[in-house]
């Protein structure tokens, strides 16, 4: 701190969980290529704050690859990735700060106790200025949201699927960051829960965040723009004879 | 960062307590595996005291090296390591928090046991402080080595046994040296040097390994 006497309070951290997100992320002529397959081709996203994009597609169609390179998991084979203010290539960790993935696993440590789970993840996900107070009172926050705090000391082992889910969908309030992506965040939810998560979204939007999201069940995001990823598809002789799924050990016959 | 590091290191110490049969069996195996060779080179104590820092040594190699494969197995399976690759904090940092947590639950305790085992094998009092000198120096860079080899087979099938055929080979200078050095001393010569090379090979070990693992687990959850 400055000795600047009496100077305006320094932002609360806890501020930037309601504070506006500001920017736009996009994706121009991008090659998926897995185990030889070119799984999509020549696509081009755009979002800007507040926007979403609902990725639709048959299973195998690339929507888990594609939320997957747009979290820096994957390379791309071609075409590249930028937020408004430069490519993601030259600052991987400032993209990775700006985004949350939620895949198809949760992530959950079954020995650690609910809050300890999300704990660690806003920890290795917090800024330079959280405090720990600010972390404890997110966290807390989160869990409450996801009407988790009873389970708040329950050990990982014995949360159903649904209670994991929500436990992992947490993560995006206790560490927050503009650009959500979602592979299937439904999954295991019930109808209460779905509807919760379409409220958190839409907060997340009103905020100026963004939301990429693949799902097969209804959730309701308003005005969302759609990308169907067959569009992108390119026809080519199947490798395997088959329409592959999009993680190559499951497509491997051996 | 720090941080986060410390973080993780938290994270895995509290695992390894809460789940505390790993780092157990650990030792286990280590004590129990010293305590064949009197059984089966016989009870004579020169040969015993002969042999004894390389069976000490030998077996903690393969002690630690039994403990690797849950170094990123389970984050792996249930998806942590996807999202500890996505943290903004650099996977080599992240690297370098589960190391010290593996080296904590599993190096550690075979340091403490060492000496137990010398004197079972009737090692002379002089080599005591160098084994444990030694060890020290020792263990981290097992540790650091084989968290690259962990990182190289995740998702391979029989993962353990090709780890064992990567890790093993790696493994041979630390064991040279650290042999070496306690034998230097049993026989009442200067184990400095040894002991020094053991230290550049941890200070190498600390600067090289965790950038190759990262690299590794990068290529892991692709």
């Amino acid at each position: 701190m400055s000795a600047a006497p009496r100077s305006a309070p320094p932002p609360s951290p806890a501020h930037t969980a309601t504070s506006r997100f500001e920017g736009g992320f996009e994706g121009r002529g991008l090659i998926c290529i897995r185990s030889e397959r070119i799984v999509f081709a020549h696509l081009d996203l755009a979002l800007s704050a507040g926007e979403a994009l609902l990725l639709l597609g048959p299973n195998g169609s690339g929507k888990s690859s594609l939320l997957r390179l747009m979290a820096g998991l994957l390379r791309p084979a071609g075409g590249k990735l930028a937020w408004h203010d430069g490519p993601v290539a030259d600052e991987p960790e400032r993209h990775r700060a700006r985004t949350r993935y939620v895949g198809h696993t949760d992530a959950i440590k079954p020995v650690l106790s609910a809050r300890e789970n999300l704990t660690f993840w806003a920890r290795v996900c917090a800024g330079p200025d959280d405090t720990r107070a600010d972390l404890d009172t997110r966290v807390a926050a989160a869990l409450d949201r996801l009407t988790l705090s009873h389970l708040a000391d329950v050990p990982g082992r014995m949360l159903s699927a649904g209670q994991k889910r929500r436990l992992n969908l947490a993560r995006l309030l206790a560490a927050p960051a503009p650009l959500w992506l979602m592979d299937e965040p439904t999954t295991a939810l019930d109808v209460g829960s779905i509807a919760i998560l379409e409220e958190i979204l839409a907060e997340h939007r009103a905020r100026g965040g963004m939301i990429a999201l693949s799902t097969h069940q209804p959730v309701t995001l308003p005005e969302a723009r759609v990308l169907n990823l067959d569009d992108y598809a390119v026809e080519q002789a199947g490798a395997w004879g088959l329409p592959g799924n999009a993680h190559p050990d499951e497509e491997m016959p051996v | 960062m720090i941080g986060a590091v410390f973080a993780v290191l938290r994270r895995d110490l509290r695992l390894a307590l809460r789940q505390g049969a790993d780092s157990l069996m650990v030792v286990a195996f280590f004590v129990i595996t010293v305590a064949l060779f009197p059984f089966g080179v016989g009870p004579e104590i020169t040969v015993l005291e002969r042999i004894s820092a390389g069976v000490v040594w030998v077996t903690a190699l393969l002690a630690a090296m039994l403990s690797l494969d849950r170094l990123f197995q389970t984050d792996y399976e249930d998806g942590s390591l996807d999202l500890l690759t996505l943290t903004p904090t650099p996977t080599m940092a992240i690297v370098l928090g589960k190391v010290a947590a593996h080296w904590l639950t599993t190096g550690l305790p075979l340091i403490v046991a060492s000496p137990v085992l010398a004197l079972l094998l009737h090692m002379r009092p002089e080599g005591y402080g160098v084994l444990l000198t030694a060890m020290a120096l020792g263990t981290p860079t097992l540790s650091l080595i084989g968290a690259v080899g962990a990182a190289l087979v995740l998702g391979a099938r029989r993962g353990g046994v090709l780890l064992s055929l990567l890790v093993l080979p790696l493994y041979i200078p630390v064991l040279v040296f650290g042999v070496s050095a306690v034998d230097a001393a049993v026989m009442g010569l200067e184990s400095q040097a040894q002991l020094m090379i053991l230290g550049a090979m941890l200070l190498a070990a600390l600067v090289l390994c965790p950038w190759a693992a990262s690299a590794a687990l990068r290529q892991a959850v692709e």
